[in-house]
């Protein structure tokens, strides 16, 4: 079934994972992905080696589980975006 | 702040008609998970069509096949928020998400469906999901 909001980029509603150039990986809800960047909600966030996991790890938990949300909502410029995935992506294999 | 009930309306019938037990309050979750023998699905509404709208479908079509839980009933995210917030602390274990299913066996949960492995996905994929799951776990031996 397709979106509601099909003005927002074919990710609108899908939970994605958003690797930056940098050691964060974000993980939300895409609201909208444009040429300046994505725009995530029910945002969840890692630094590779905090809390003793890697990157890995905390995408596994959250492929499997889901994420803990930290912040309603955050936007992330195109600069600093390396990958985007659907996390669904991450559970099928 | 809360969906229009009749906006909802539609979405709950659809639960109810496959089957579903609604529970509204959390006096009704509380009565639901008394019963901890043999196994229950809760599958946690939701408004959102990219999730949601296969959702359903698909959960209708896996309780047509031969291993189904002995029990189903659902609630509703962002309406009834004290029986939703009840009903997670059941599988507090796993994130907040909605929709969701659990399944439960002997009042643990065993298996567990978020969002983010519906989304994109049509019913007979959500289907085959959960079909998995109950052969594995509700099937009569």
């Amino acid at each position: 079934m397709g979106t509601f909001h099909s003005d927002k980029g074919e990710l609108h509603g899908i939970t994605v994972v958003v690797e930056t150039t940098g050691k964060r990986v974000y993980v939300g809800r895409c609201d909208e992905e444009t040429g300046a960047g994505i725009v995530l909600l029910d945002v969840d966030y890692h630094d590779d080696g905090a809390d003793g996991k890697s990157t890995s790890d905390y995408l596994r938990f959250a492929a499997r589980y889901g994420i803990y949300k930290k912040h309603d909502r955050v936007a992330l410029p195109r600069a600093e975006i390396r990958k985007v995935t659907p996390l669904g992506k991450l559970s099928a294999r | 702040m809360p969906y229009d009930p009749e906006l909802v309306a539609p979405m709950r019938r659809e639960m109810v008609d496959m089957g579903a037990k609604e529970l509204t309050s959390a006096k009704a979750v509380e009565d639901f998970f008394k019963t901890k023998k043999g196994t229950a699905l809760l599958f946690v509404n939701s408004v959102c069509g990219c999730a949601a709208g296969s959702a359903r479908p698909g959960l209708r079509l896996a309780l047509s096949g031969d291993s189904k839980p002995d029990r189903i009933a659902t609630v509703f995210a962002g309406q009834d928020t004290d029986a939703v917030a009840l009903a997670r602390a059941q599988f507090k274990q796993f994130p907040p998400s909605s929709p969701s299913a659990v399944l439960f066996k002997d009042g643990e949960p065993v298996f567990f469906l978020p969002r983010h492995m519906i989304e994109g996905r049509d019913a007979p994929s959500v289907a085959f999901e959960l079909v998995s799951a109950f052969d594995e776990f509700c099937a009569k031996k």
